[in-house]
């Protein structure tokens, strides 16, 4: 069975590569907004794994680590932050709202594959 | 895998547009007294969109600029710096230098000339009072300490390493047994133990915790950096340990284990192939052209779609109905077809929609050109928007901008007076100019006010005596005394200054409201201000029209170039030299044309005391067209002759009656041209593409 994605972020663009890419792998996808339209979006589905961006307006990407983290369902689900930012503060935050681990944009299809090999058997 | 990037860029180009909208309104509103605390927010998280979406579609000049930019933001936002007006100036400038780097990107163009001054200075703000190392560590920034792939060292090494995660690590979502693979793809696992010591008893067992530990012995070229950088998701809380294992070399420990491979190379890490991807975004001509698309919401999609399926069902009514028809039956055929209209109907309105955009896009780039227009003048004026999401058809926002462009500058320049003045005459420092659009009807209404000093009636009047628009003992209402600023080379600016003035007048404006089949008109109140009212179509494709019979045949004229219609007494119907006709209307002299003639119609209405003539207007010139009756006014959807059949003097368009008959929508400002004597090969022209069209017999023209 095709394992399914959740992509959130408020950019197009940067939406339509992650979800293509993950289309490729042969992940199924659902795509969110924002955090809110996420939550929204999740609701009820079974989720394999999360990918968020981290600046979105509504609803930022570590209050939505935070929201999903505290779901039974998405207990143990890998969620990986897309930031910009190498510096510790926001990946220290988006770690201790209980993400899995971040991918550093810029990034290319071969490197999102690569990260997400590291937390998705 | 191999994913071409290059069909996600035209979707950024449209997002990084939208953001440097963001940023530019963003900037401006700063000023604002009344700011929005999250303001900076936005203009931030709009730099930081661009970066992030550049840097990843492989626009290095757009990332590396936004960058910097993002940083000057960033430390705004943090309130290290505050947002001086010669700061907004520079990221203004930036903004625009942003803006020229995107469409640089995107066509190919030259970088904008600006970008180096304007890098020099963003660089030099980012460093000015900020500690020198954490500027320049902010430069760096970008680098990931993903890109870097794992610097082979010669030999393969053994070394041996700790891993006890922290014990809620699977409560992250990881797998402590994912970490053990990634290293395993850095050379080869010679041996792993696992320390389960502290593993309790089952039934006091947590599942939900990790008790484990591991130690590895790995053999591998990565150096330690590399080896370190698998457990980076799991290193918060966790004991790693990483250490160079007895017998040093993986060489010398062949004895311990099978037989070693002496190339040992680890297996390529996906980084490996990042550089793969480049040629990727080398550019395609296809991507410069796709700028003409449109944006549809998928709710507006949605909406036809949904349309599409109630059509297909009130189809499948009338079929039903059709296929065993009895007379019984027709009330049911009735209802069916009523709903099929209805939803045609719909449909219709619809599919327009897709081609709307709300006139904000437009309106955006106003409150930055007054800002600098009244800065060079020396006046405060703060301009305040409504109805943004008000939408026009595409080709009628990009066409209308001109046109209100030139009425804010006129608003700025010729509306409000300095403050010095505004303080005299006890009205607030701080002017304002107003743009407000809302639907009316088939409509868009935009008006673009300000709170200035108002029109100068006598002032008006004097000018257009001086320049024979009027004469000097004419009484004019209120309404035609205005009008006449409308008219070609009338200005009543007194001295040319730099904004406008310099002989392009508002008649400019007049025109191009018309050429869009639309209407100005102007109030004013002395002292008080000046509003410009702009009645725009809601589309091209759709016009307000008055039916004309001449002959047998309907023809349609824009409702807005109308002026009256009415029959001639005989007395006021002259012949001038030639076969020139004119008509006397309330001491106007005007051309008469016969539509029956010029249109090659027969007919027995050939006496304008008969038949009725309408005066349509264009430019300031009148001329009465005769017609034998007007029909309905309606809305009628404009066809191009240009594409079915081809271009036509005089002639706007063709559009299908309700009868199923073609009917010309004429095009005032064509007729009028053939009001000229030499435009015989014209007149002709239309008159013959006037039969070739025509359901009724040709031969019968008389």
């Amino acid at each position: 069975m095709a394992r399914t994605a959740l992509i959130v972020d408020d950019s197009i663009s940067m939406r339509q590569m992650v979800a293509f890419t993950l289309k490729e792998a042969g992940f199924s996808v659902i795509e969110g907004e924002n955090g809110q339209d996420a939550l929204t979006r999740a609701d009820g589905q079974k989720i394999d794994l999360v990918i968020t961006d981290l600046n979105m307006p509504v609803m930022d990407g570590i209050t939505l680590i935070r929201e999903l983290r505290g779901k039974p369902a998405f207990k143990f689900t890998p969620i990986l932050m897309l930031t910009t930012e190498s510096q510790d503060t926001k990946k220290q935050a988006g770690k201790s709202a209980g993400a899995s681990g971040w991918i550093v944009k810029p990034f290319d299809p071969g490197k999102l594959l690569a990260v997400i090999g590291k937390v998705l058997p | 895998m191999k994913i071409d990037l290059a069909r996600f860029r035209e979707t950024f180009f449209e997002e990084a547009a939208e953001h440097v909208a963001t940023l530019e309104q963003g900037l401006l509103g700063l000023e604002r007294p009344d700011a929005d605390p999250d303001l900076l927010n936005s203009i931030f998280r709009a730099a930081h969109s661009i970066k992030g979406g550049s840097g990843t579609f492989g626009l290095e000049q757009v990332a590396s600029f936004s960058h910097v930019l993002e940083n000057v933001l960033d430390r705004m936002r943090e309130g290290t710096v505050q947002p001086t007006r010669a700061r907004i100036d520079l990221l203004l400038r930036s903004t625009d230098v942003l803006k020229g780097l995107l469409v640089s990107a995107r066509s190919g163009e030259a970088a904008p000339a600006e970008l180096e001054q304007v890098l020099a200075d963003l660089q030099r703000e980012q460093a000015s009072g900020a500690d020198p190392a954490a500027a320049s560590a902010a430069g760096g920034e970008g680098a990931s300490e993903h890109a870097a792939p794992p610097q082979a060292t010669n030999a393969p090494q053994l070394r041996r390493i700790h891993f006890r995660p922290a014990s809620d690590v699977l409560l992250s979502g990881l797998d402590p047994i994912l970490v053990l693979r990634d290293l395993a793809s850095l050379g080869e696992i010679r041996e792993v133990t696992c320390d389960t010591s502290r593993l309790p008893s089952l039934t006091a067992l947590d599942p939900e915790v990790c008790h484990l530990a591991w130690t590895v012995v790995l053999s591998s070229d990565a150096c330690e950096a590399a080896i370190r950088d698998v457990f980076a998701f799991v290193e918060d809380g966790a004991d790693i340990q990483v250490s160079v294992a007895a017998g040093a070399s993986a060489a010398a420990s062949t004895a311990r284990g099978p037989a070693v491979n002496e190339r040992a190379t680890p297996k390529p890490t996906a980084d490996a192939t990042a550089p793969a991807a480049g040629p990727a975004f080398r550019r395609r001509a296809s991507d410069v052209e796709a700028s003409s698309s449109i944006r549809v919401s998928i709710d507006k999609v949605d909406r036809l779609v949904n349309l599409v399926g109630e059509l297909v069902i009130a189809h499948s009514m009338v079929a039903d109905v059709v296929s065993h028809f009895t007379l019984d039956k027709l009330d049911r055929l009735q209802a069916a077809v009523s709903l099929m209209g209805r939803n045609t109907r719909e449909m219709q309105e619809r599919v327009m929609g897709v081609r709307m955009m709300p006139i904000g896009s437009l309106f955006g780039r106003f409150p930055r050109m007054v800002r600098e227009l009244s800065g060079a003048l020396g006046k405060d004026i703060q301009p305040e928007m409504s109805g943004e999401e008000t939408e026009l058809d595409k080709a009628v926002v990009e066409r209308i901008g001109d046109p209100l462009t030139h009425l804010v500058r006129n608003a700025v320049d010729h509306g409000i007076d300095d403050v010095e003045t505004r303080r005299a005459h006890g009205k607030p420092e701080q002017g304002v100019i107003r743009l407000a659009a809302c639907t009316q009807g088939g409509s868009v209404i935009i008006e673009v006010a300000d709170d200035g000093r108002g029109l100068d009636k006598e002032r008006i009047h004097r000018k257009a005596v001086e320049r024979g628009l009027a004469r000097a003992d004419e009484v004019l209402t209120d309404e035609q005394l205005y009008a006449l600023i409308l008219q070609p080379a009338f200005s009543t600016a007194d001295k040319v200054t730099d904004l406008s003035g310099r002989g392009v007048g508002l008649d400019v404006v007049k025109r191009n409201v018309e050429a869009l089949n639309g209407s100005i008109s102007i109030t004013t109140t002395p002292g008080r201000g000046t509003s410009f009212r702009i009645k725009l179509p809601l589309t091209l494709a759709i016009l307000d029209g008055q039916v004309l019979l001449v002959g047998e045949e309907l023809f349609v004229l824009p409702l807005v170039s109308i002026v009256e219609s009415l029959r001639p007494k005989r007395a006021h119907v002259k012949q001038v030299f030639g076969d020139g006709e004119v008509v006397m209307v309330r001491g106007d002299t005007l051309p008469l044309i016969r539509a029956h003639r010029l249109l090659g119609v027969p007919t027995e209405v050939i006496d304008p005391c008969e038949g009725l003539t309408v005066i349509v207007e264009h430019e300031g010139r009148r001329v009465a067209l005769l017609v034998d009756d007007l029909r309905g006014q309606q809305q009628v959807v404009i066809k191009g002759l240009d594409v079915n059949y081809r271009r036509v003097e005089g002639v706007l368009g063709a559009t299908v009656m309700g009868d199923g008959r073609v009917a010309f929508i004429l095009d005032v400002a064509g007729l009028i041209r053939m009001t000229d004597p030499d435009a015989v090969e014209a007149r002709r022209a239309l008159a013959h593409a006037r039969a070739e069209t025509s359901y009724a017999p040709a031969a019968a023209a008389a």
